[in-house]
């Protein structure tokens, strides 16, 4: 991993945003790497955009700022491309990953990605549905971010989620992550 | 006193004493109507006016139209789905905002 | 683990006796979690929800005064509404260890971090220790009862973090086990004057005029002297743990003409500014000060030596006084000094605005133009992120 791999997570008050980011930054720091993880504070409103973010690093980090300038967004719902400039900062040569049920050169050619970013889709919404008959997506989308970007194991994600789900939740969500991670693929960036 | 301006990033020489809103009433520029994930459609044939949907919306954001029916003004509504709830002759499905 | 969660562990595995709290944003996940611990009988304590910070803080002083350990945490409004009884807890002598989650005072209503509210406190006689993150923040908790209840101290001590940047962080933390907390942090001694039927004693009685300075001057003395103690826990805790503090920290200030001096989660930031700045050869370090009160005079005079300019940052103005508290305190404190550098305030942070690497590096910038004498600042300080 390079110095520093931020990432901004883009949700839904109530879609689980934020806990996708602790989990994964509970995961990065059970590999013994350093990582932060932290929701853009307010009052909660269920519905509204938030943002939440999470660093990784081999190195203490020792920075505290929002991150302005993310390596990868993941964008838990769709929709919100209508409302929100999810795309801000985003570095060139950066990553994105969307849930969607649209195949990628469709949101490529509706919301201008560039060629130099890597576009990951996935349906984490039928993903969610199938298992969990609720289109909470947060523990899908994990899956599409260790295959994006490896920065932990895929198994380690899924010790961490099964300690936040317990017993046939935890499992359940663990098919989700295993499933997406399977499910998602990536066109465009270097390859 | 400054004239009241709606902007997000006022300038300290923008904002009115004592920071106070002297403008009544101004919620309704701050449109909610974004964080709608799932958005109620009244169906106009169904629908008998009965006005219990906009009696019962937390937002304000059903709206009378013309020949006694009601509707519902998109800016806020936050698809809570109380109205479809509530409609007495189920004129009123939820649907989702969906990609397009 | 996340900053508060942090938080509330240290006070656990100090074994707190009672904890008396009103939820308040963004202190709730330290509340929270601790009233879970006591609910699940991870922790044998007496939680009491008070129906106000006001009711709270007295019934900390009421438990403390029994001898008994106590913890609470609160900020912004909480501890402006605790205000008259913040002085009592440290005049009493009460060794009442804070969490402050550093919020900015209204109005307006704002719940994001600021020190405006701790500031507000800061001649109450407390010890105020500034966290940056949550491994400190856990570290200085623990530690605040060791020096809270020294008997050359007994002083209440508030830890203040910045509001949601050091509550609800997630990173990695280091904890102990009960047994090597205990070797370091026994049981409490409930001092024999402690309020006891068996032994009775008169607490808070009327002072008149002819003793209530020798009363000050005491309390003074008192709070004056635990920096020594405060040094001695540092280095025990170092010793013990391998997490070694101190009064004052620097980064790379051996050969500085510059010095950026803050307290709390900022520095983090700030020790990231100072390395992009010192890649550009410029020769500037960081002062981070991590106990607030008291003031720790010789530590910072040793660090400003030889400096041309020291830049100080605040997180909160003294409305109408001489700039941000910090400012005025480190311009007062080094006035004595027979080469002062210049000393410039900024104030930033305001209401939770956040503090980028970038702000620090123009303000050093801002510093360097006042030395060169290509600029003037008036009053010498300025807020540095306002659209004026």
């Amino acid at each position: 991993m390079k110095e520093m791999f931020e990432v901004r997570w883009h949700g839904r008050g109530g879609q689980g945003a934020v806990t996708a980011a602790e989990l994964s930054v509970y995961a990065a720091i059970e590999e013994g790497k350093y990582a932060q993880a932290f929701p853009s504070f307010g009052p909660e409103r269920r519905g509204a955009p938030v943002v939440a973010f999470s660093r990784f690093s081999d190195k203490p980090i020792l920075i505290r700022s929002d991150i302005y300038n993310p390596d990868m967004i993941i964008v838990l719902d769709p929709t919100l491309f209508k409302n929100v400039n999810v795309m801000e900062g985003l570095k060139a040569n950066g990553i994105a990953v969307v849930n969607t049920s649209k195949p990628a050169e469709d949101i490529i050619k509706r919301y201008n990605f560039p060629g130099n970013i890597k576009l990951g889709v996935v349906n984490a919404t039928r993903i969610a549905m199938d298992i969990l008959r609720m289109p909470i997506v947060n523990t899908a989308m994990l899956g599409s971010f260790v295959k994006a970007t490896g920065i932990v194991k895929l198994e380690t994600i899924i010790n961490v989620v099964k300690r936040r789900f317990r017993g046939a939740a935890g499992e359940k969500n663990a098919e989700a992550v295993r499933r997406a991670y399977n499910e998602t693929v990536f066109v465009g960036g270097d390859g | 006193m400054n004239e009241f301006k709606r902007t997000p990033k006022p300038r300290v020489s923008e904002l009115p004493i004592a920071a106070i809103i002297p403008e009544p009433g101004n919620s309704k520029y701050y449109s909610t109507g974004d964080w709608r994930s799932v958005r109620p459609v009244i169906n106009k044939d169904k629908c008998t006016g009965c006005s219990l949907c906009w009696v019962y919306c937390p937002d304000t954001a059903v709206i009378k139209v013309e020949g006694g029916k009601y509707d519902v003004d998109l800016n806020y509504c936050k698809g809570c789905g109380i109205c479809a709830e509530e409609c007495p002759v189920k004129a009123i499905t939820m649907v989702e905002e969906g990609e397009d | 683990m996340e900053c508060a969660a942090a938080a509330a562990l240290a006070a656990k595995l100090a074994m707190v006796d009672v904890i008396a709290a009103y939820p308040i944003t963004p202190q709730t996940h330290i509340a929270e979690t601790l009233s879970e611990y006591v609910a699940n009988g991870e922790l044998d304590a007496e939680y009491i929800n008070a129906e106000s910070e006001h009711s709270a803080i007295s019934a900390c002083i009421g438990a403390a005064a029994t001898g008994a350990r106590v913890f609470t945490a609160t900020c912004g409004q909480g501890l402006a509404l605790m205000h008259e009884l913040l002085p009592i807890a440290a005049g009493w002598r009460l060794p009442i260890v804070m969490v402050n989650t550093n919020r900015s005072l209204s109005p307006n209503l704002n719940i994001w971090g600021d020190q405006s509210d701790s500031m507000a406190s800061r001649d109450c006689g407390w010890i105020q220790f500034f966290a940056e993150n949550a491994q400190e923040l856990f570290d200085l908790v623990i530690m605040a009862f060791r020096i809270a209840e020294d008997e050359r101290v007994q002083l209440p001590v508030m830890v203040n973090a910045k509001g949601f940047y050091c509550t609800h962080v997630i990173e990695p933390l280091t904890i102990m086990d009960q047994e090597e907390v205990e070797k370091f942090l026994p049981p409490k001694k409930i001092p024999k004057y402690a309020l006891n039927p068996d032994n009775p004693t008169t607490w808070g009685c009327v002072a008149f005029p002819d003793v209530q300075t020798e009363i000050r001057k005491q309390w003074d003395d008192a709070l004056r002297n635990s920096i020594k103690v405060i040094r001695e826990v540092f280095k025990e805790y170092g010793s013990l743990f391998g997490r070694n503090y101190d009064i004052i920290e620097t980064y790379r200030m051996e050969d500085a003409e510059v010095g950026l001096l803050l307290m709390g989660y900022a520095c983090g930031t700030c020790r990231v500014a100072v390395d992009a700045l010192r890649e550009k050869g410029e020769k500037v370090g960081m002062i981070k000060l991590r106990v607030f009160r008291p003031f720790p005079f010789d530590d910072l005079a040793a660090a400003s030596k030889n400096l041309k300019a020291i830049g100080v940052f605040d997180e909160a103005i003294s409305v109408g006084g001489v700039g941000g508290p910090l400012f005025g305190e480190v311009r007062s404190a080094l006035y004595s000094l027979e080469r002062r550098p210049k000393i410039l305030g900024f104030i930033q942070g305001i209401g939770g605005r956040d503090i980028k690497v970038d702000d620090f590096i123009r303000a050093y910038y801002e510093i360097k133009s006042v030395l060169s004498g290509e600029k003037r600042i008036e009053n010498d300080f300025m807020f540095l992120q306002v659209r004026e």
